[in-house]
């Protein structure tokens, strides 16, 4: 943190920390559905409306197919809006993500990272989200409540932003970051309506000039929609990273796509999303005592995917170990396996690289098995062959 | 229906598939559609507007004795055959 900054520390947990930040962006519209373990942000988002903290329209809605819905109408009519969910209630949604992105409508929503059923589990992982990435919102993962707080703020920038034009997931991982509490330092109101200013739509319903949003496309025209969906994707990096900059001016915490740990001159890395790079970062500090030459690459921004900063770390390792915090049934790889693999391929990169499965269903994942992750990748490095290219870690047999 | 090379590409349509000026429907001749052309026997119709009301396009046009059918948007249901009492609409193949 920069000198200059002076920020009130808060205790909160991570829910808290994201209904904060959505207070702080004076959100026109939010509409949701409680659902463990994003609840907290939602009764504290209504503590505010209720106290007269926020002017928001807070829309109490029957299900999360509905908050999503009525957040896309809300975006059309050019309203800021905010909303959050977890696992089945982001499930639930499915259909309205396809709405929310191909429509064009920016929305922050929290997604507060928890396993999806059957076997029913409250707990943390990735399916939820992974089960959704093809749904054309940019993803955004936070690894503690302060990143939490950060991305959510930004979030609202970056998805409003005309180039850009799109809905936004911040992933926090459920009840480790969700519910533990922690210092969060916080910018002033007056900075942070500043920074995230007032949204201006690029189109909004408006009977004084009538316009149809949602039409049918036909096999003539839904191509060119989807194209333009990749260009908009294909501009977000850009403008994050223009928002973390600016972000940073009134934060001093700088954000990018990833965050490198000790890579630069590694043998080899961890690749990971969320709360577990801290315990990586933990071990890969403690093996370098030991002389071992580790790192951590921690994704920030999972979509869009930071294939040329992921291929540029890539080329100075000799071995990675990607953490899929979900399972993708019947594939070669995990989700961002597979993306790293495809990263590999078109970057002509010859890193080698292995997938472990691990802390599913809130599953701890501990120290001395992250350090079994970073052995197998050295082991790996030093020319072993890659006996396992997928394997679970912390699975009784 | 015209040929794909004549439409806007992705770069030139607006974002989110927005219609953004009103009437553009109006565009789209849906008239491509047909199999089935209705073909008027004048004297047999008696301007009942039976088939004006059970349109559901509206391709019947009104007109001072007869009906006449609007091509450009006749999908070519047959409705208006089924429903014309004098059975003065015959369903004919498009060639």
């Amino acid at each position: 943190m920069t000198k200059a900054v002076s920020q009130q520390i808060v205790g909160m947990n991570g829910d808290e920390a994201v209904a904060f930040a959505a207070k702080q962006a004076n959100v026109d519209v939010v509409a949701a559905y409680p659902i463990t373990p994003q609840t907290i942000i939602v009764e504290r988002f209504s503590d505010y409306v209720a106290n007269g903290e926020v002017d928001t329209q807070f829309v109490c809605v029957e299900s999360e197919h509905s908050a999503l819905s009525a957040c896309v109408g809300s975006s059309l009519a050019g309203s800021r809006v905010f909303t959050a969910t977890s696992s089945q209630g982001l499930a639930l949604m499915h259909e309205a993500l396809y709405l929310a992105s191909g429509l064009r409508t920016p929305i922050v929503m929290a997604v507060v990272n928890r396993a999806l059923s059957a076997p029913i589990n409250i707990h943390n992982d990735h399916s939820d989200m992974m089960g959704s990435r093809d749904c054309g919102w940019i993803q955004l993962y936070a690894e503690n409540a302060q990143e939490a707080y950060d991305l959510t703020l930004q979030a609202f920038r970056i998805g409003e932003d005309h180039s850009v034009s799109l809905p936004v997931t911040v992933n926090l991982d459920g009840f480790t970051i969700s519910h533990a509490m922690e210092g969060v330092a916080v910018i002033d109101d007056d900075q942070v309506c500043k920074f995230v200013g007032k949204r201006e739509p690029v189109y909004k319903l408006d009977p004084a000039k009538p316009m149809t949003f949602g039409p049918l496309t036909l096999p003539d025209y839904y191509s060119e929609f989807k194209r333009q969906q990749v260009d908009a994707m294909n501009s977000a990096p850009a403008v994050i990273r223009a928002v973390a900059n600016e972000f940073k001016k009134i934060s001093g915490r700088q954000y990018s796509d990833i965050s490198a740990f000790n890579v630069e001159d590694a043998d080899a890395a961890i690749i990971c999303l969320g709360s577990i790079a801290g315990t990586a970062r933990t071990v890969a500090a403690r093996l370098r005592q030991k002389g071992k030459r580790v790192g951590v690459i921690k994704i920030w921004q999972y979509r869009p995917f930071p294939t040329i900063e992921i291929a540029r770390l890539l080329s100075n390792l000799k071995c990675v170990g990607v953490i899929d915090r979900a399972v993708s049934f019947g594939a070669p790889y995990g989700a961002m396996c597979s993306d790293i693999a495809s990263t590999k391929e078109l970057t002509g990169i010859k890193t080698k690289i292995f997938n472990v499965i691990c802390g599913l269903g809130g599953r701890d994942v501990k120290p001395t098995e992250i350090e079994g992750i970073f052995e197998k990748a050295l082991a790996y490095a030093n020319g072993e062959p890659i006996d396992e290219p997928v394997s679970f870690v912390g699975v009784r047999a | 229906m015209s040929a794909e090379e004549d439409k806007p590409g992705w770069t030139s349509l607006a974002m989110g598939a927005v219609l953004v000026t009103p009437g553009s429907a109006v565009r789209n001749k849906t008239g491509t559609w047909r199999l089935k052309r209705p073909i008027l026997d004048p004297k047999k119709c008696t301007n009942c507007l039976i088939c004006w009301i059970y349109c559901p396009e509206p391709a019947i046009v009104r007109g001072a004795e007869t009906v006449e059918f609007n091509y450009d948007y006749c999908k070519g249901c047959g409705i208006c055959a089924v429903e014309c009492p004098l059975k003065a609409v015959s369903m004919t193949e498009e060639t």
